[in-house]
């Protein structure tokens, strides 16, 4: 990307079929604005979301993933959301030895009538990741970068005992 | 790759075609996602139309295509649409993509060139799924004849009598002792000013002697088990400590009874009722209840006159709380609303000021079965007020509590300046925000009022006070309001004021929508599948809402979808059977190692374990789809119909246009 243009992250949301994904067909009926870097994946609900959906999204090139799902209370198929945010806490726990930061996902709970809440969110989220910068794999001082850049230089230091 | 892949972009009219380059995206599919598959891309103005669908049946026929990705609106709005298209075409419905790039991309957002490549990446995100989609068969399920309806109020009433005059059994399930709600509190019904109690009452008669119904008073529903067309419902039956078998319903029970208790349901905290009680003369079922949180016998054990004046010996202390459990295959919930509280807004002053009344209690005032035998008196209950001061919108188009217009208190403020008119020939205030009266007959009630001699004064009133400033308003309540229509501030003394109080969800109306898998809007009421469209539906099959339940709303339109609601049970009924969505987790007995992790995360209890072999299984009858067990299965063992793991890889590689440089299988 040349320099002279912002950053622009690619982010992916996985959305609740019965209430995230609605809320952002609320806010497309309400013609509320949000910018255009999230592209969203329908799910049933917040607790199919398998962890390694996240690390594949970021591997693959996104600079964040948004995750939302029904109010705490309120999961459409009960108590799923909950093994969600169990999930999420724990993801964001292994991100952070990756040496990723771990505010590149976020959860966010939207029930199907907070459209423009979740407009909001997801406004936030891209602002956030704006500031951010692009996601390095892997991240850190980039020695690793230029690690893999020049492998010929790679010189293994002998350590004494 | 051998898929052969149609690709349709929707204009929209200009809904999509305005933001998004919508020749340029079919022309982006053809070329890019050509290696993928798609050997089709075509740009259409209106897909939905039925040319727009015959284009796709006539590719699935002419070119062989194996499937369809279709990108328009949200899949909620025109799914079926395209997969029924493509089922008469002779493809699986299931393998017919709808990728949303209106709700998701044209409507929100207003750069051209970013909406355009986003929707590109939809698309190819839509294209990658698809390749994994497999043909799938609708679950078939047989539809239980039999309805629940939650709530006996008027919306009930009629969903209930309407069911069961077509020859449907009905449970009807109310939790006061008396079916009625608050249509049975008031006097007079706008604009016509029938009697509500003489058009109400045939109604709750005929619901109490239906054949159909069974009619489960002073009784809640606790659990809700199952699905469309197969509920497992449990409800509580409270005890009533009356043997209905052997009462008669003649009330000396209630007359005998030494414990006076201020009613504030029925008689909304203005009149007494007694321990053992019917809330009021016309109740259905006739049968009194008695209630034990004030009862002297429950209290202290000691009194039981009810019992030994009861000529059938029909009271029973030792009553227990019954279980029942019902089969049904369709529930209407119609469980109405609440008052807004008046307390919670200090300057009107109710609660401080005693001639302040709400809207319920003016009901009450004036019900010729009320506690002042109708007459319209003040809180001391024999002053006759010279003048009364009514509110609008109280609780309602306020940002401090209520944003939405609760659509009934106009006409009702309307009605209570005619009854006061009438009645006691007081000199009327009506304080209003904007005149609201859009119904057959409610423009005419208001010019009515007009040439009656009604005040009518446009402003919101800032407060009711007993502090007498100025001369003549001493022992007066004055209402302080600036009348937009002259500009000036007015302060207008009366003896009488009454808050026209908004409606609100009841107060366990959350709880209640959790317990029936629905959601509730912003503002709390249950959200409707459609609001214009499909407004006695719910998102979850089987379960429908009508009334105040769904949104404020006056007793024409309650009563409209109570009907509505109830023709939807019978369409369903008469089809006997239902396709369900296919999407269920099914178990891979050869990877599956019997960790049963799956086991406790399913909140169905769908997942079964066979001990013999050391495998766990899905049950598909009670799994619902959610998918958790995929999620967190170690082994992988568990897959998905219609969200499988490399289906979402796949739309993640498609999102994310890794496809673009993946050279074709």
């Amino acid at each position: 990307m040349p320099d002279s243009q912002p950053f622009e992250p690619v982010i992916i949301g996985f959305t609740c079929n019965w209430c995230s994904y609605r809320a952002a067909d609320l806010a497309g009926t309400a013609r509320v604005k949000y910018p255009p870097n999230v592209r969203l994946i329908r799910l049933m609900c917040s607790g199919r979301l398998d962890p390694t959906f996240v690390l594949k999204a970021l591997a693959g090139g996104a600079d964040a993933v948004l995750i939302t799902g029904c109010h705490p209370g309120e999961c459409h198929y009960l108590e799923q959301n909950y093994k969600a945010m169990r999930r999420y806490l724990l993801l964001q726990r292994t991100l952070a030895q990756l040496g990723v930061e771990p505010q590149r996902v976020k959860l966010v709970w939207a029930s199907a009538a907070e459209g423009v809440r979740l407009a909001a969110e997801i406004t936030k989220l891209v602002e956030e990741i704006r500031a951010l910068g692009p996601l390095n794999w892997p991240t850190g001082t980039g020695a690793a970068e230029a690690m893999f850049a020049s492998p010929e230089q790679m010189v293994v230091q002998e350590v004494s005992a | 790759m051998s898929e052969k892949i149609g690709v349709y972009v929707c204009h929209c009219g200009s809904n999509i075609a305005g933001t998004v380059d919508v020749v340029d995206v079919a022309r982006w599919a053809a070329e890019k996602l050509g290696r993928r598959g798609v050997i089709i891309a075509r740009d259409y103005k209106f897909m939905c139309s039925s040319l727009g669908q015959e284009l796709i049946e006539k590719d699935i026929k002419e070119l062989g295509l194996t499937r369809v990705v279709v990108a328009a609106c949200s899949p909620h709005l025109h799914e079926r649409t395209f997969r029924t298209a493509c089922a008469r075409a002779g493809l699986n419905p299931y393998l017919c993509e709808l990728v949303s790039i209106r709700e998701q991309v044209s409507w929100v957002h207003t750069d051209k060139a970013a909406a355009t490549a986003k929707a590109k990446a939809v698309i190819s995100g839509g294209v990658e799924r698809i390749i994994h989609h497999a043909p799938l068969e609708p679950l078939r399920v047989p539809i239980h004849p039999d309805t629940l309806v939650v709530g006996g109020g008027v919306a009930g009433i009629q969903a209930a009598l309407e069911l069961a005059d077509a020859g449907q059994h009905v449970y009807l399930v109310e939790r006061e002792p008396s079916i009625g709600g608050h249509m049975a509190q008031f006097d007079k019904t706008f604009p016509t000013l029938d009697c509500s109690a003489c058009i109400l009452t045939p109604k709750m008669v005929d619901v109490g002697n239906h054949p159909h119904i069974t009619l489960l008073t002073w009784s809640e529903v606790e659990h809700v088990d199952g699905y469309v067309g197969n509920f497992t419902v449990s409800v509580r039956k409270r005890a009533r400590s009356v043997n209905t078998s052997l009462c008669t319903g003649c009330g000396i029970c209630e007359q005998k009874c030494p414990k006076k208790v201020v009613d504030t349901v029925f008689e909304a905290g203005l009149g007494q009722r007694k321990a053992v009680y019917t809330p009021f003369a016309q109740a259905v079922p006739k049968y009194p209840v008695i209630d034990r949180e004030n009862c002297t016998f429950f209290l202290k054990g000691t009194c039981k006159a009810c019992e030994k004046f009861c000529p059938t010996g029909a009271i029973d202390f030792k009553q227990e709380d019954e279980m029942l459990t019902l089969q049904v295959g369709n529930i209407i919930l119609t469980t109405g609303f609440d008052l807004f509280d008046a307390k919670r807004i200090p300057q009107y002053g109710y609660g401080r000021l005693p001639n302040v009344f709400t809207s319920l209690e003016f009901e009450r005032l004036s019900n010729a079965a009320g506690p002042t035998n109708g007459q319209i008196v003040l809180r001391d209950k024999v002053t006759v007020p010279k003048s009364v001061g009514i509110i609008h919108c109280v609780g309602s188009r306020d940002r401090n509590y209520n944003n939405y217009c609760s659509a009934i208190c106009c006409m009702q403020s309307l009605k209570f300046a005619h009854l006061v008119e009438e009645r006691i020939g007081a000199t009327v205030y009506n304080c209003y925000i904007d005149m609201r009266t859009p119904a057959k007959g409610y423009e005419e009630f208001y010019q009515r009022l007009l040439e009656e001699g009604t005040f009518f004064v446009r402003g919101k009133v800032a407060e009711v006070t007993d502090v007498a400033r100025l001369p003549g308003e001493e022992g007066k309540l004055i209402m302080q309001v600036e009348d937009t229509l002259i500009g000036k501030q007015r302060r207008i003394p009366v003896d009488m004021v009454i808050l026209s109080a908004g409606l609100e969800p009841r107060y366990d109306a959350k709880e209640v929508a959790h317990r029936f898998g629905l959601s509730c809007s912003a503002d709390g009421w249950f959200i409707e599948r459609h609001p214009k469209l499909d407004p006695v539906a719910t998102m979850t099959e089987g379960i429908y809402i009508a009334g105040c339940a769904q949104g404020p709303k006056d007793i024409p339109a309650s009563v409209v979808q109570g009907s509505a609601a109830a023709a939807r049970v019978l369409g369903r009924i008469l089809q006997k059977e239902i396709a369900l969505e296919p999407v269920r987790a099914t178990i891979d007995e050869n990877k599956c190692s019997g960790c049963r992790i799956c086991n406790d995360l399913c909140p169905f209890n769908a997942i079964l374990f066979h001990e013999d072999r050391a495998v766990s299984e899905v049950n598909p009858a009670l799994c619902q789809g959610c998918g958790t067990c995929i999620a967190a299965c170690p082994a992988n063992a568990i897959s998905g119909t219609g969200f499988s793991d490399e289906q979402i890889m796949a739309q993640l590689e498609g999102l994310l246009l890794l496809n673009l440089e993946r050279v074709p299988a």
